[in-house]
């Protein structure tokens, strides 16, 4: 596989060329920070961004996704039928998204490609994305991926890997998809032991530049039910507005409600991301809500991302260490402190 | 502000101890040095947590909803306003409440604090009215008033309303001159630019509802977009339903709202919703001459009758 | 390349509508499939559930109350409640709507081979069990079960669910049915009146090996009728529940019906007790 290198002057016209190939994916400038979605028309993936505060999961998993359409006119044939939204399968590349977004979207499709289910609007695009990755030279100081079995400069779940040099990106393709991207976008390649050589150094650097982590191994060495009754939650979770910031931030959530909507005699059934921090995410009809106590919402979330999964998948937790639950909370609930309080808890026998 | 927070701790020692309340409510250092977390102390070896400054940007009056405890309270200018408010609306009983009142000379907003660091911030100081912003490597002073949170620097009310002690002296209240220039600037927009103005605010919302869970007032044991039967607005991010969502919330709010600004300080989007409430604000102003919270003897004129009422929306 | 869509129902027409219970709350909807393959495919067994899917308003998941023995039709038994039941209640036969399904674990059919089997229901969850009782009963399958007892029971007469049906399998002699109410004032009731924990004290079979409990009920009923089972000898891994929760894409997927770490749309919605002493109690 070989090393390309682009300049940052010719990275739009590249871009332009891609499209001939693929619908872009990438990062937007809003107002003072970036989101990532699917670019319209003639948009250009921003790569230099730091503070991106919609994580790449949209292309996978947007937010508010149509899955049928339905008509309730009686007279119309078909009616009350549902009908499946079509689909564009063009190729998507999602260009800039760092190694650890990547790293999640992974943990995203344990979720929705199971050996009973699979899930058709998940798998329909995943199926058709090239992973273009941005390393991370400048992990931000709630950025602790390397503890999460990822990292800013890991490459393991991306088709390229780009790395941002000052004037140029040079870029790693590790895979045919990746090699397929690098000849539709025109990149150039370069000599590839003075690029490896650039990219160890960089890595290392930003490597060293996290300082923060967390521990997880007493959590998997302890019961679940043991950690779901220890007294600590309603402390830790005081603060919890309950609302959906950090659901909606994290890159591996995946929670979903299903809605219809109609007007007048037509319909959609669409998913919309759901937070399990809301008040009516468990509540039953009847009113019973076996998670009604705002604290219980709040130990469900954590207990999922750091217990529930590691037992269930023996891959790590369900936390990538992207760091933007940290910084987008608004009364500052640190999932590094919360793992640190359950990693740390001794039960009094 | 560090007088504040020795003040603020020896008073929830000498609380706790006495067994005069069963908890205090304050805030406490956050794992991030821009940010503070609220935080419940029952202990009075805990009391050494709390802290005060000046990224105490939640309202605490949130979290006082239908306790039946007595309650150590840490309130600014605006938090005590809704704890008044919040009285009048029996929410909480005024006896449950020992207000700890803090004059408040504002907060830091919180992009403008990250925008002068530039790597990662390691530690505000604020003395007499300079904020210290360290980073690595780095320190710069800023004046507070140049990095004031926008509620604040229209605050009307810095010293609190009630309190059953002060943690530190009373603070000169603000001369404001033109108090709701943004509203009349939005207001003087011909309708398409305004709409715009609008669509464009709202744009990036994902209805997480910050906004609404940091707000004291938002506190109805089912909020209008959870109902379903009738189901009032979609829960999609389509536009439509975002802007009825924040237009139906900053009505609810209306006659009520202190602009405290935890809302604008909550949104992950920095979506500044706070235009709406605001323009409520002036509303309440201009036609009835209401301030909310002020005292807690005065209904707000949303949920008062009277005789007299002008009612010229009716003629 | 098309993936087969596990939220797609089958379209369904409602075949015919019967009010069960004198309260009026609780409906028996017969649902015949559109497409005659549809129902090879809605290949279930007793203890399933489906989600019931009316577009425009939303989707309930409902416990499967046919037997797979009982062919051209599906019945669901549904409780008026909320806002999708509500609209289903207000239904009427030849309208059109969706299920998707069969979804969730089964009662442990292979385990009960050749096993005596109490049931023990209250209310309207007795829908399942339905369905397992009349899969068992049916002649192809009745040897491959030992003893069937069944305690069941309502508020009082009219609140029973397939008061019919009861009284049928009353008669047989190769179930034993304890039908009870907890209060009426039909002098001519014929069968028990006490509440359902006291019934299963007086009438249920000691435990063994070889014996089986399956328990669904509302929560104060299973509160009080586990203690009678356990002075019975009946183990936690012979004492089996079907659980409920709040449900929305049945395939395990959108989150919300955690235990712990099982959900109960994939992992569920059959238990055994002890299965359940080790999860967290949010159901």
């Amino acid at each position: 596989m070989k090393t390309i290198k682009i300049k940052k002057s010719e990275w739009a016209g590249a871009m332009d060329k891609a499209r001939n190939t693929y619908r872009l994916a990438g990062p937007v400038k809003h107002q003072d920070y970036h989101v990532f979605r699917e670019l319209e028309a003639a948009g250009i993936p921003d790569l230099e961004y730091g503070d991106l505060r919609i994580s790449p999961k949209t292309v996978v998993m947007p937010q508010s996704e149509p899955m049928f359409t339905f008509n309730l006119d009686e007279h119309k044939e078909d009616h009350h039928v549902l009908h499946e939204v079509p689909f564009d399968d063009t190729p998507r590349a999602v260009v800039g998204i760092r190694p650890y977004d990547a790293r999640a979207i992974q943990i995203l499709k344990k979720n929705f490609d199971t050996d009973d289910y699979q899930d058709p609007y998940f798998l329909r695009r995943y199926n058709c994305c090239t992973f273009i990755g941005l390393a991370d030279t400048d992990p931000s100081p709630t950025n602790f991926s390397l503890s999460c079995g990822t990292g800013p400069f890991d490459e393991t779940d991306l088709d390229m890997l780009l790395v941002d040099t000052g004037d140029d990106y040079i870029g790693k393709v590790l895979t045919d998809k990746g090699e397929a991207f690098a000849a539709a976008a025109g990149f150039k390649e370069t000599d590839a032991a003075e690029a490896d050589a650039t990219i160890a150094e960089m890595k290392t650097k930003a490597e060293a530049q996290i300082t923060t982590g967390v521990e997880y191994d007493n959590i998997a060495a302890m019961d679940e039910l043991t950690l779901h009754q220890a007294p600590f939650w309603e402390e830790i979770a005081f603060a919890c507005i309950n609302c959906g910031t950090c659901t909606f931030a994290c890159p591996t959530c995946w929670c979903f409600d299903i809605q219809d909507e109609v007007e007048g005699k037509h319909g959609i059934r669409m998913r919309n991301w759901d937070t399990c921090m809301s008040e009516v995410y468990s509540r039953h009809a009847s009113g019973h809500d076996p998670r009604g106590k705002p604290f219980q919402r709040t130990r469900n979330r954590f207990m999922h991302k750091l217990k529930y999964f590691l037992d269930k998948y023996n891959d790590g937790i369900m936390c990538v260490g992207c760091g933007r639950c940290i910084s987008q909370c608004p009364v500052n609930i640190d999932i590094r402190t919360v793992c640190k309080t359950m990693n740390d808890y001794q039960p009094e026998n | 502000m560090n007088q504040y927070t020795e003040r603020i701790r020896e008073i929830a020692k000498t609380l706790l101890r006495e067994g005069r309340v069963d908890v205090v409510i304050g805030f406490r250092k956050a794992s991030l040095p821009y940010m503070a977390e609220p935080v419940a102390i029952t202990r009075e070896a805990e009391a050494d947590q709390l802290i005060f400054d000046c990224n105490c940007r939640m309202n605490l009056a949130n979290y006082v909803t239908e306790r039946t405890d007595n309650i150590g309270i840490v309130a600014k200018g605006c938090d005590s306003r809704n704890l008044v408010n919040h009285i009048i609306e029996n929410k909480i009983a005024r006896d449950q409440l020992y207000v700890i009142g803090v004059p408040c000379t504002g907060m830091a907003d919180k992009n403008m604090l990250l925008e002068n660091a530039e790597g990662g911030i390691t530690e505000i100081t604020e003395t007499d009215g300079q904020v210290t912003i360290k980073s690595e490597g780095e320190e710069k002073q800023v004046a507070k008033a140049d990095i004031l949170q926008a509620n604040c620097r229209t605050c009307i009310r810095r010293n609190p309303v009630i309190y059953d002690e002060l943690a530190g002296d009373e603070v000169a209240e603000l001369e404001l001159t033109d108090r709701f220039a943004d509203v009349d600037e939005i207001d003087a927009m011909p309708p398409e630019e305004k709409s715009t103005f609008f669509d464009n605010l709202f744009a990036a919302c994902t209805r997480c509802y910050a906004c609404r869970n940091a707000c004291p007032l938002c506190y109805c044991p089912t909020c209008f977009v959870d109902e379903s039967r009738p189901q009032w607005v979609g829960k999609s991010v389509d536009p439509v339903d975002v802007k009825t969502y924040h237009f139906l919330r900053a009505f609810h709010d209306a006659g009520r709202c202190t602009d405290c600004g935890a809302c604008e300080a909550a949104c992950p989007m920095d979506i500044k919703m706070r235009y709406l409430t605001r323009k409520t604000i002036k509303t309440c102003v201009d036609r009835y001459g209401w301030e909310v919270g002020m005292n807690l003897e005065d209904r707000p004129p949303l949920d008062t009758y009277s005789p007299e009422d002008p009612d010229e929306f009716i003629r | 390349m098309t993936l087969p869509n596990p939220y797609q129902p089958y379209p369904v027409r409602i075949d015919n509508i019967k009010t069960e219970t004198e309260d009026r709350l609780l409906k028996t909807f017969t649902f015949v499939f559109l497409n005659p393959d549809d129902e090879d495919k809605f290949n279930y067994q007793a203890g399933q559930f489906a989600e019931l899917s009316i577009p425009g308003q939303g989707e309930i998941p409902i416990g499967i109350a046919s037997s797979p023995t009982e062919k051209g039709f599906v019945k669901f038994t549904v409780f008026r409640t909320g806002k999708v039941t509500s609209f289903l209640h207000s239904m009427e036969a030849g309208d059109i709507m969706g299920i998707r399904g069969p979804l969730g674990n089964c009662y442990p059919w292979e385990t009960l081979q050749g096993k005596n089997i109490l049931i023990i229901g209250g209310g309207f969850a007795f829908t399942t069990l339905r369905s397992s009782i009349k899969m068992m009963l049916d002649p192809v399958n009745r040897d491959r079960f030992g003893n069937i007892d069944v305690v069941y029971g309502a508020r009082n007469p009219g609140l029973l669910l397939y008061l019919d049906e009861l009284k049928e399998w009353e008669t047989r002699d190769d179930i034993n049915m304890h039908i009870t109410v907890d209060g009426t004032d039909d002098p001519d009731w014929p069968y028990h009146t006490g509440f359902v924990p006291k019934i299963t004290e007086d009438v249920a079979p000691e435990a063994d090996k070889d014996t089986y409990a399956i328990i669904c009920g509302p929560p104060v009923m299973i509160k009080f009728t586990l203690p009678v089972l356990e002075n019975l000898g009946y183990s936690h891994d012979n004492i089996i529940m079907s659980l409920e929760n709040r449900m929305k894409c049945g395939v395990g997927m959108c989150g919300r019906c955690n235990i712990g770490k099982e959900l109960v749309c994939k992992d569920g919605p059959v238990f055994t007790l002890a299965e359940l002493n080790e999860t967290p109690r949010e159901y």
